[in-house]
């Protein structure tokens, strides 16, 4: 409860601060006169700013925030690896060639389908080779899903930075910002469809959470509690590429969210994914609607990429929370 | 309900490790599973877990196909205590043992009191209720083992499966565990790697070679000087204990060149 206020609050803060200043009144006129029919009077210009550029941007950032965490919680469960993080299907990879592609040498062969479009094509492609490689006869062994996902993401980063290397500084500069991931161009056409992933995700989660919490315990007692083990990794699979690859086709990859919301959130609520998940929803959106504040007012007017505020600012946070936890074994 | 296997074949990898197995386990008994490492033991357990899919073959219990019921019958059908008990989790006993539920909760059913009078019922049988409270990784081997056993009696199952439960565990929580297993008086089917175990707490023994079945009957029977010979390269003998006056299995290696002579 106290997290949906803060993910209200942190989002209207958010919108208010900037550049140019809006008042927080004027952020929530705004806001009521869009969201209800009828013509209000108010100001053009905090207008345009609040509604045009300030709420998508900070919408995606919490959707991202938020999509990204559920996505770690899904494969840490998954793998029962603390390293797990949502960019271990080599998602990022995949779509960062597809985006340094669509940023320099070949923007007019898939022009039609835009940075956006080539990312997620590459998240396509990159989950489809790690989980082709992961699986035998229909089954998904953890193990060897972890170390195709570790070995496609080399060659993405690897075939990227050759990218880098051709690429002009101009263009560089662009495919570097997204490699760190950013909301800054965020539209409300980008909202759509990290939004409905990230819905129904949820609701089936919501619905399985207690045979998250079985399958934590191990494949054997998951199965012996009557849980089909395959079906529920391959959801969960499902479920992890299609937040990761919606999230990092318009916000770039963004890194260290996934990672450490779900721990943070464990070591905050215990371990039980009936808790877990809604905890690191709230938690993941308030985040990442924070970082962007101060990623884009700490420079002003200068932007800085988010991926760089997510680490500088959580590690120090996780690791404080790790040392604070004195009776936790993890 | 007992528990069978019809003529089970499982092949992995090109290795064959289960050969056309067939036995029985009788209702209400405990029959032990027994062989050498790699004998196909934990296989056999595991098409009963739903884990390993039989080539050929089905595994029943009572009239029912495991492979052919819904996975969530199953978990009503048998509980299972497994091999692994994950050192890295964070869950308290009572959280561990309420995940029996699971099989009969319906989607988005929270647990209901009549649940909670069954793990608490499932704590007090297993003998860990003063427990319940503690986080698991903080427990002995023997207590994780009951907390385990406990989870697998909320399940409120008429088949309880073992695979080797008293691995790891001192003497006095093996003969502890194996007490309260006998005591329970489900239906049990336990792979066991101590063949004295098999002896004094096992009401038949099925002995698997090479993914074989050898014999299968009551364990003195089976156990014979000239099978522990055959299968497990001991010289195996039978002994009285002094104190409870129960047959008890004593082991030398083919040639110990310690021995008294006689």
């Amino acid at each position: 409860m106290l997290l949906t206020v803060a993910v209200v609050l942190a989002a209207a803060v958010a919108i208010a601060v900037g550049t140019v200043p809006v008042p927080l009144g004027d952020v929530v006129a705004v806001t009521w006169a869009h969201l209800t029919p009828g013509d209000t009077e108010r100001s053009l210009l905090y207008d345009q700013i609040v509604w045009d550029f300030r709420a998508p941007r900070v919408l995606l950032a919490g959707v991202a925030g938020a999509g990204l965490s559920i996505a770690g919680v899904c494969l840490q469960a998954l793998v029962r690896n603390p390293l797990a993080d949502p960019y271990l299907l080599g998602i990022s990879g995949g779509a960062s060639i597809g985006a340094a592609l669509a940023l320099s040498f070949v923007p007019a062969a898939i022009a039609g389908l835009g940075v956006s479009g080539a990312a997620f094509l590459g998240a396509v492609v990159s989950v489809a080779l790690v989980v082709g490689l992961a699986q035998r006869a229909g089954r998904v062994a953890p193990g060897r899903l972890i170390l195709a996902g570790v070995a496609v993401a080399y060659l993405g980063s690897a075939i990227t930075s050759y990218i880098q290397l051709q690429a002009n500084p101009g263009e560089l500069r662009g495919i570097l910002f997204w490699v760190l991931g950013s909301v800054a161009a965020a539209s409300w056409s980008d909202l759509p469809a990290p939004t409905v992933a990230l819905a129904v995700c949820l609701l089936w989660l919501l619905v399985d959470g207690r045979r998250l919490n079985a399958l934590t315990m191990g494949e054997t007692s998951a199965a012996g509690l009557g849980i089909d083990v395959n079906r529920l990794r391959l959801g969960l699979l499902a479920v992890a590429s299609l937040l990761t690859a919606t999230i990092v086709s318009v916000a770039g990859g963004i890194g260290f969210v996934g990672l450490l919301v779900p721990h943070a959130v464990r070591l905050l609520v215990g371990p039980d994914h009936r808790r877990v998940i809604p905890v690191s929803l709230l938690l993941g959106a308030v985040f990442l609607i924070l970082v962007d504040l101060l990623s884009r007012t700490l420079d002003r007017p200068n932007e800085m990429p988010i991926g760089i505020f997510t680490a500088v600012l959580g590690a120090p946070f996780f690791l404080w929370l790790l040392r604070s936890q004195s009776g936790a074994v993890r | 309900m007992r528990v069978t296997a019809t003529g089970v074949s499982v092949t992995i990898d090109g290795t064959t490790i289960l050969d056309d197995v067939s036995f029985t386990a009788a209702d209400g008994r405990v029959t032990g599973l027994i062989g050498p490492n790699g004998s196909g033991k934990s296989t056999l357990l595991r098409c009963f877990y739903r884990i390993i899919r039989p080539q050929q073959g089905t595994v029943h219990i009572g009239e029912h196909d495991v492979w052919r019921v819904p996975a969530r019958r199953a978990g009503q059908l048998r509980a299972v205590v497994a091999q692994d008990q994950e050192l890295d989790n964070e869950y308290a006993v009572r959280d561990i043992v309420a995940m029996g539920r699971i099989p009969h909760q319906r989607l988005l059913e929270r647990e209901s009191t009549a649940d909670r009078a069954i793990v608490d019922e499932a704590l007090t049988r297993a003998r860990i209720e003063w427990a319940e409270g503690r986080r698991f990784v903080t427990l002995s081997g023997g207590e994780r083992q009951r907390v385990l056993l406990a989870r697998a009696l909320a399940q409120n199952a008429p088949v309880l499966l073992l695979d080797e439960p008293t691995n790891h565990l001192d003497i006095g929580a093996q003969l502890e565990l194996l007490e309260l297993i006998r005591e329970l008086g489900l239906t049990t089917v336990a792979a066991l790697h101590d063949l004295d175990h098999a002896m004094s707490y096992c009401d038949a023994v099925v002995l698997l070679h090479h993914g074989r079945v050898v014999a299968a009957d009551d364990p003195v029977t089976v156990l014979t000087p000239q099978r522990l010979a055959d299968v497990f390269g001991v010289r195996g003998a039978t002994t009285t204990h002094p104190l409870t006056g129960q047959p008890h299995l004593v082991f030398a290696a083919p040639r110990s060149e310690r021995e008294l002579p006689r």
